[in-house]
C-alpha cells in the first residue's frame, strides 16, 4: 500500500529528522507508529501525504511514485489528520464539505449529494448537531470529531492520523478508536496512526512500528511477545500485563534499571 | 440594524438576505449622496435638468463635476478596500490583517508620492504606482510570514513594522518635497474632495475587475481558511492561490488609494461586520463587503461634506468617527458568541 525506500528529510541543514528510512505498510491493516518525542513520527506522515517532499529516496503508493502524482490525485489516495492548532475559519459543515475538494473540477460548486455525504459523515462521527457552528466556537473534542468527519468524507483508501485522540476525554477516545476500527473493517481502509498511548496502540492496531532518532527501531505485530521487550528498551519503562477474558491491559512504570534507557 | 438576520437558520439564506438588503441600502445611500451636499438638489429639479440636456445649467454642472464623481469615488474606494480587507483576513488567517494595518495602503501611498515627484504631470501613472506599492508591501509580508512558523500576533506586528516603514517614507518624502503632491494633508487622512471623473477611469477598472475576480476565487479562499496544511493536504496549490489572492487584494487597495488617499478603516471593520452577521463564507462575505463598504464610505463622505458647511472634513476622519463606535458595539455584542482569537 504505502512503501518508503531510503527516505531522508531534514528541516534544517545538518539536522536530519529522517535518515534512510524504509517502511512497508500493508493494505487493510491498522499500523501504529510509536516512539519518543521528536523521533520523526509526524514527519513520516507528512512525507506520506506529500505535504513534504523527501530529499532522498522515494515513496510509493501502490505502484505509483507519489512525486509523479498531482496534488489532487494524492489527496484522492491519502487523507491525513494533523496535529495542527490552526482553527478553520468557517462553520463545521463547510469544513467537512471542503474535504470533497480533491474530487472537484475547476469552479463548480458543491452538489446537493456532496452536501448530503457531508451530513452523513458528521452523523457518523457524532458532530451533526453543531454543523452550523463556527469551528472556533467548538470545544477541542468536538473539533476533533469534525476533523475525523473530514477524513471520512475525503474517502481515501489510505488514512493517516497524527494523535487522533488528543483533546478527547477517555469515553470519546474509545469512541474514536472504535470508529477508526469500523473504518478499517467495514470500509477496508488502511490506517496508519501516531499514538502516544501504548495501551490504545496495542489494543487497536495490527502492528506497531517503533521509531528512534529518525529511523525504524523495530516492527512487531501486536500478538508478538517481543513487542513488550521493544517498549522496555525504547522508552525505558517497565511493562506489566494484566489479562481478563477479553483483553490484555498494560501498565507502564518507571524503569529501575537505568541501563535500559538508551 | 440587521439583528433579525440572526434568527434564520441556514447560513446560505442569511447570506442572500444580507446581499438583498445591502443592495437596497446601497441604492438609498447613492441617491442620498447625489441629492444632498452643500446645497440640497431636490430629485425633481435634478431629473428635469438632466433630461433637458442643458449643460450650462449650474445644477447640471454641480452634479456632473462634483456630486457624481464623488459618490462614484466613495463607492469604488469603499468596496475596493472592504473586499481587499476580506481577502487579506483569509489569506493571512488573521482578523487584524487589513490593508491599512499591514502596510498595503501605506506602500501604495508612498509609491503615489514618489511617482508624482518623478513624473509630475503623469496622473495616469498614479494608479499603477499605487498598485505596485501595495503589492510590494503585501508580498514582503507574505514572504516574511512564509519563512517559518509565525504566530498571528507576530504577523500583525510584522505588518505594523512595514506599515511604519512606508509611513515614515511618505512623511520623509513630503518634508523633502513639500510640493510633491497637491493637497497632501487630504491625501494622508484620506479624502474625496477634488475628485474628477478622469481620475476614476483606471482605478474603476482595477476595482471592478478585482471584485469580479475575487468572486470567482471565493471558493478557493474558503479552502484557504482551513489552514495552510489542511488545504494542501486536500490537494490545493496553496502558494499559488495565496499569491493570486494577494495580487488581487493589492490591486484593489492600490486602486482605491490612488484617488482617495489613505482611507483605511473601512478595510478592517466592514469585513468584520459582514462576518459577524452572516458567518465566514467568502461567497457571501466578498460581495457583502463590496456593497456595505461602498455604502459606508458614501454615507461617511456625505456627513463629512454636510455637517460643517462650508467646511469639509476628509472622509477618513469621518470614517473613524463613525466606524469606531459601531465596531466597538459589534465586538461587545458578539464577544461571547465568537472569539476573535489572536
Amino acid at each position: 500500500m504505502l512503501k518508503m525506500e531510503g527516505v531522508s528529510y531534514s528541516y534544517h541543514k545538518n539536522r536530519p529528522i529522517i535518515t534512510n528510512l524504509d517502511l512497508d505498510i500493508k493494505a487493510g491493516k491498522i499500523t501504529t507508529i510509536a516512539g519518543p518525542n521528536g523521533c520523526g513520527k509526524t514527519t513520516v506522515l507528512k512525507l506520506a501525504s506529500c505535504l513534504l517532499r523527501p530529499q532522498t529516496g522515494k515513496i510509493l503508493l501502490g505502484e505509483k511514485d507519489i512525486s509523479h502524482l498531482s496534488k489532487k490525485a494524492v489527496a484522492r489516495e491519502v487523507s491525513v489528520l494533523l496535529q495542527n492548532n490552526q482553527i478553520p475559519d468557517m462553520n463545521a459543515l463547510r469544513a467537512v464539505t471542503a474535504a470533497r475538494y480533491p474530487y472537484q473540477t475547476s469552479f463548480t460548486g458543491y452538489t446537493k449529494s456532496e452536501e448530503e455525504m457531508s451530513e452523513y459523515a458528521m452523523e457518523l462521527t457524532g458532530c451533526k448537531e453543531f454543523r452550523h457552528k463556527n469551528m472556533a466556537e467548538l470545544s477541542g473534542g468536538e473539533r476533533q470529531r469534525v476533523f475525523l468527519a473530514m477524513i471520512y468524507n475525503q474517502d481515501t483508501p489510505l488514512i493517516l492520523l497524527d494523535e487522533p485522540t488528543t483533546y478527547l476525554d477517555i469515553h470519546v477516545t474509545y469512541e474514536m478508536m472504535e470508529l477508526i476500527r469500523t473504518l478499517n473493517r467495514k470500509q477496508k481502509k488502511t490506517v496508519v496512526m501516531v499514538l502516544h498511548d501504548l495501551n490504545l496502540a496495542l489494543q487497536y492496531s495490527d502492528s506497531l512500528v517503533f521509531m528512534r532518532q529518525g529511523g525504524i527501531f523495530d516492527i512487531h505485530t501486536t500478538g508478538d511477545n517481543h513487542i513488550l521487550e521493544s517498549i522496555r528498551t525504547l522508552f525505558g519503562v517497565e511493562v506489566r500485563t494484566f489479562t481478563d477474558d477479553q483483553n490484555s491491559y498494560y501498565c507502564f512504570a518507571q524503569s529501575t534499571d537505568t541501563d535500559a534507557i538508551l | 440594524m440587521f439583528t433579525f438576520l440572526k434568527f434564520s437558520a441556514a447560513p446560505d439564506k442569511k447570506g442572500w438576505l444580507l446581499l438583498v438588503i445591502s443592495i437596497l441600502f446601497l441604492t438609498v445611500s447613492v441617491l442620498l449622496g447625489l441629492f444632498s451636499g452643500a446645497s440640497f438638489i431636490p430629485p425633481s429639479v435634478l431629473f428635469k435638468v438632466l433630461f433637458s440636456g442643458s449643460t450650462k445649467d449650474p445644477v447640471y454642472r454641480i452634479f456632473m463635476t462634483v456630486r457624481l464623481p464623488r459618490v462614484l469615488g466613495a463607492l469604488l474606494a469603499g468596496s475596493g478596500l472592504a473586499v481587499s480587507g476580506s481577502i487579506l483576513q483569509t489569506v493571512f488567517h488573521n482578523p487584524l490583517a487589513s490593508p491599512n494595518i499591514i502596510g498595503v495602503n501605506a506602500g501604495a501611498g508612498l509609491f503615489v508620492l514618489i511617482c508624482s515627484i518623478l513624473f509630475p504631470g503623469a496622473r495616469e501613472l498614479i494608479p499603477f504606482a499605487a498598485f505596485l506599492g501595495g503589492l510590494l508591501a503585501s508580498v514582503l509580508i507574505l514572504l516574511i510570514s512564509m519563512t517559518g512558523r509565525m504566530s498571528q500576533l507576530l504577523l500583525v506586528l510584522t505588518g505594523f513594522v512595514i506599515n511604519s516603514l512606508f509611513t515614515a517614507g511618505m512623511n520623509g518624502v513630503l518634508i523633502l518635497f513639500p510640493d510633491a503632491y497637491v493637497g497632501a494633508g487630504n491625501f494622508l487622512a484620506g479624502g474625496l474632495s477634488g475628485i474628477t471623473t478622469a481620475m476614476l477611469i483606471y482605478p474603476s477598472f482595477g476595482i471592478l475587475g478585482g471584485i469580479l475576480l475575487s468572486l470567482c476565487f471565493a471558493k478557493g479562499l474558503n479552502h484557504l481558511g482551513l489552514g495552510t496544511e489542511r488545504a494542501s493536504a486536500l490537494g490545493m496549490n496553496v502558494p499559488v492561490t495565496r499569491g493570486l489572492a494577494i495580487v488581487i487584494a493589492a490591486a484593489l487597495a492600490g486602486a482605491a488609494v490612488s484617488f482617495a488617499g489613505l482611507i483605511g478603516f473601512v478595510g478592517l471593520i466592514i469585513p468584520h461586520a459582514v462576518k459577524l452577521l452572516i458567518g465566514t463564507d467568502n461567497r457571501f462575505v466578498l460581495p457583502g463587503s463590496a456593497l456595505l463598504g461602498g455604502m459606508f464610505v458614501i454615507l461617511c463622505d456625505l456627513f463629512a461634506r454636510t455637517l460643517f458647511v462650508p467646511y469639509e472634513l476628509p472622509v477618513g476622519i469621518m470614517l473613524s468617527f463613525m466606524g469606531c463606535p459601531f465596531f466597538l458595539y459589534l465586538i461587545l455584542k458578539n464577544r461571547s458568541r465568537r472569539d476573535m482569537e489572536c
